[in-house]
């Protein structure tokens, strides 16, 4: 028996088959949501880069500011 | 020639399963109460989440229940088979192969866990983990068929959502948590006995050793008395923890005044009398069991929101 492309089977397969796409769909999007909570809760992320920026520098202990 | 004589499909199955059909593997009610109490957990946790974290937490805590929903519905599908009440769950119906069911489970069991500790934290995931172990294997496969007491111990499972819901928020476990795990244990007992009072036939043609098929009903009627009384001191005693407040104060005690008047009633009359009007006491405190549970954690919400507001702040 040969399953043509409008086969009862491919029309009771077609619901479940979105759905499943939704769901995945649904998924990346909460992957991507997340992780971008979850990157900028921890704010602006900087790191050295050939050049002295004063706020990447650690603050001076009391001590160091007294002398 | 049908198609479905394409698949080595169990005997059982008559039709390609839909999506819904999974949908309900999941135990949609079950799960709805599950995203309830533990999205109060959260809530009325002192710390603020970020809300796309909640919803993403609350989400994977509810696969994570509906998972261990599935497992159960595989490994119990001979009682649901014989059960009234769950003779129409998708692998008993035959809509949804028993392997399906298992491998459903196992899958979003997995995932569930996975992304809430990405969500979350680890200690949440293993809380969750903790939940459908607890559910799966031990309420389900060892104590369900094996000892009337298997509703006192494995309402534990329905218990645990709150106390995750506050971990995903604090990271620790602590009173407030375990409050909100007691009010549903000791909760759980005088719900379930009151169910299987007017239920009788289904559990004993099931033979699952309910309470009132093991020692009768005289007896699960002093239980659900007595637990009622545990009960309704826990969940009053509540209102006096950092998570309680007025609004839940006078929740509780219209409620547990109305469920200690309805767990009497079903103490003091006999099986006869039920059967004569159709175990109408034990329906309306079934009924009433619900309600009790949704108002109890909505109270400890409206508190919360009170305490955000600046309108309440605690009672000393």
């Amino acid at each position: 028996m040969t399953l043509r492309a409008t086969h009862e089977l491919h029309e009771r397969r077609k619901g479940r088959n979105i759905g499943v796409a939704a769901l995945l769909v649904g998924f990346a999007a909460i992957l991507f949501g997340l992780s971008v909570v979850k990157v900028s809760e921890h704010g602006p992320i900087q790191r050295f880069d050939h050049v002295v920026r004063p706020e990447l520098v650690p603050a001076p202990t009391p001590a160091e500011t007294e002398n | 020639m049908s198609d479905t004589s394409f698949h080595n499909a169990s005997p059982a199955r008559v039709r390609d399963p839909e999506l819904r059909d999974y949908f309900d593997l999941l135990k949609p009610r079950v799960m709805s109460l599950v995203v309830f109490t533990a999205l109060v957990g959260l809530l009325v946790a002192p710390v603020d989440v970020h809300p796309f974290v909640i919803f993403s937490s609350i989400l994977f805590i509810a696969i994570g229940a509906g998972a261990s929903g599935a497992l159960n519905m595989w490994w119990d599908a001979d009682i649901d088979e014989v059960m009234r009440r769950t003779s129409r769950r998708p692998v008993p119906a035959g809509r949804v192969g028993a392997g399906e069911a298992l491998g459903l489970g196992l899958g979003l069991s997995l995932l569930s866990v996975m992304m809430l500790a990405l969500s979350a934290n680890m200690a949440a995931a293993a809380w969750l983990a903790f939940t459908i172990f607890f559910y799966a294997v031990i309420y389900s496969m060892w104590l369900k068929r094996s000892t009337p007491q298997n509703i006192v111990i494995g309402g534990a499972a329905g218990a645990f959502p709150p106390m995750i819901g506050w971990v995903v928020a604090t990271g620790s476990v602590s009173l407030e948590a375990v409050l909100m795990f007691a009010l549903i244990f000791m909760w759980t007992p005088p719900h379930f006995w009151a169910l299987a009072l007017f239920m009788k036939d289904d559990y004993s043609k099931a033979g699952v050793p309910m309470l009132t098929v093991t020692h009768g009903h005289a007896v699960t009627r002093t239980h659900i008395w007595w637990y009622t009384v545990a009960l309704a001191t826990l969940a009053v005693g509540m209102a006096f923890s950092t998570i309680g407040g007025p609004i839940y104060l006078a929740t509780a005690l219209v409620l547990n005044g109305m469920f200690l008047k309805g767990a009497w009633a079903i103490w003091r009359r006999t099986t006869p009398e039920a059967e004569a009007d159709n175990f109408s006491v034990e329906k309306r405190f079934f009924r009433l069991s619900l309600l009790y549970l949704f108002l109890h954690f909505g109270a400890l919400l409206a508190d919360a929101t009170l305490a955000r507001l600046g309108l309440w702040g605690g009672w000393l």
